[in-house]
């Protein structure tokens, strides 16, 4: 019983003497390989060349300092809130007289952690940063030996002021 | 200088010469399966990964020597060695290109113009099959066995297709089994009797079928693929070499790469004119006698490495055949058709003269 009228009836036909040889269609697939050995190659000379990362990669987070220096992070916490695998945990610290060259803002991290391993680089916590400090870069995370390690400070988090990191990639513009 | 001086540098020059050409074979794979593939292959051994042959050997003899404790071991070692002799020995039929003068002497570059030169490099290759198939059997292993009979019964049925498609060459070269003379045969004389080139007188465009055949045959004598069975990785892990390790595997792959140059070699002098080329003997008026020797033998190797090239560039196009597709095309399809090919090309010399 035919139930739809899509059904197609694939018959095999039979080769015709020239197709029986197979010559001729060998020779077409030689034609199509050596098509190749001239086309552009697609390997990467990887250590010497590095293909640029597409802006929406998501990889090792850096916490931003300001043009002047100072870090942007307040310790707000609606990153760690907003984390899915729960990988962030901080300690926030009151600023005192004499850092306001170190930190933007009354308030600053004071410990700031990320389990590299816990971490699902979904990119949430920096959609969720009201003071631009957060941000996934298109740097990889390094390896590590042991699991402990994964656990990324400040000292591997913050962004040096010698050595910045672009992330104009990754800002957003929103329109409300 | 002697005779049997010259001979003996000519051996060693060749035994070199195989072997090189054999390593960088193994580069020149995987460069041009790399290339046909879109990849640039192996280049961080030297500048283009040319040091990479060197690197392999090096790997290949720093590994460790396995011999399994059930095998055979006479036998086990036996079975490379003869592999490599008997891919080795061929190339001593083989003109290399035209005579040299040396002191006013002429010297063959040929090791050996033996009178039997064709039957020789049959015999020779069909002594082939033991190495492989005392490897296989000496392994003690259900792989290296199951390829090994592969290999076997593989190149004696293609042997056959190949002797029959040479034959049509002997009858025309009036039953000369010498190659030499089937070679100097395709320098003399007009192709067709009526275009005049000199060393153009090529028996490919006599007996194209033949060497169709032929090029078939040669492709399954040396295990390549389409014709790889013997050791089809996905089937039988590594066939007839599973147990071997170091560089005893490093002489059965080796060994395939040479039987590669050789029948690569073979299929030049039967079909393509061996160092014959179009304006040979314009050039021999006009340049010294040995520089025109030097120009043939490099003639005969750019022949040489084209087929070299060929086999790879078919090793990529081609997938495996099945094991009974593979002894029907070459029982019911090959062999009669050269069977044919040698009564049509007797009958031909018959009625037409030659």
């Amino acid at each position: 019983m035919q139930l739809t009228n899509r059904s197609k009836v694939v018959t095999k036909p039979e080769m015709t003497w020239v197709e029986k040889l197979y010559l001729p269609a060998i020779l077409g697939g030689l034609q199509i390989t050596i098509k190749h050995l001239f086309k552009k190659k697609a390997t990467v000379k990887y250590p010497e060349v590095k293909k640029e990362f597409a802006p929406v990669y998501r990889g090792m987070h850096v916490l931003k300092r300001d043009e002047q220096g100072r870090e942007n992070c307040t310790a707000c916490g609606l990153c760690a809130v907003s984390c899915p695998a729960e990988a962030i945990t901080m300690d926030a610290a009151e600023r005192q007289k004499g850092e306001e060259h170190l930190y933007r803002e009354e308030k600053y991290a004071a410990k700031y952690e990320i389990n590299m391993l816990r971490c699902i680089y979904c990119g949430l916590c920096e959609e969720a940063c009201p003071k631009d400090a957060i941000y996934l870069t298109d740097r990889i995370v390094p390896s590590e030996y042991t699991r402990g390690e994964f656990v990324f400070g400040k000292d591997m988090l913050v962004e040096r002021i010698d050595d910045r990191v672009d992330v104009s990639k990754r800002k957003k513009e929103y329109s409300i | 200088m002697s005779v049997l001086v010259f001979k003996a540098i000519l051996v060693v020059v060749l035994f070199l010469v195989s072997l090189g050409i054999a390593a960088y074979s193994t580069y020149a794979e995987r460069k041009v399966a790399a290339f046909l593939q879109d990849r640039i292959g192996p280049d961080r051994a030297g500048p283009f990964g040319l040091l990479q042959p060197i690197a392999d050997g090096v790997k290949m003899f720093l590994k460790e020597e396995i011999i399994p404790t059930l095998s055979d071991k006479f036998l086990f070692i036996l079975g490379p060695s003869m592999f490599m002799v008997t891919t080795l020995m061929v190339s001593a039929v083989i003109p290399w290109g035209m005579p040299l003068e040396i002191g006013g002497e002429m010297f063959a570059l040929q090791v050996a113009d033996v009178n039997i030169g064709i039957l020789y490099v049959l015999g020779v290759v069909s002594l082939g099959v033991y190495g492989i198939m005392i490897g296989g059997w000496a392994s003690n292993n259900k792989y290296a066995l199951l390829g090994a009979i592969r290999a076997s019964s593989q190149m004696i049925s293609y042997e056959l297709a190949m002797g029959m498609s040479v034959v049509a060459i002997l009858l025309m070269t009036n039953g000369s089994l010498s190659i030499n003379h089937i070679v100097e045969a395709q320098g003399t004389g007009k192709l067709y009797g009526f275009i005049n080139v000199s060393g153009m007188n090529w028996n490919v465009f006599y007996q194209p079928v033949a060497f169709l055949i032929f090029l078939i045959c040669a492709f399954a004598e040396a295990n390549r693929t389409p014709f790889d069975l013997p050791e089809s990785e996905s089937e039988l892990i590594g066939g007839f070499h599973t147990e071997y390790s170091s560089m005893k595997l490093g002489l059965y792959l080796f060994g395939e790469y040479i039987n590669m140059f050789i029948s690569s070699a073979i299929i030049s002098c039967l079909f393509f004119g061996g160092y014959n080329f179009p304006g040979i003997e314009y050039l021999g008026t006009i340049l010294p006698h040995n520089i025109v020797s030097i120009i043939s033998v490099l003639v005969l190797f750019g022949k040489i490495f084209f087929f070299i090239f060929f086999f790879m560039w078919v090793r990529w196009t081609i997938p495996r055949f099945r094991y009974d597709q593979l002894m029907r095309l070459g029982w019911q399809i090959l062999m009669p058709i050269a069977i044919v090919n040698v009564l049509l090309t007797a009958l031909g010399i018959t009625l037409f003269g030659n």
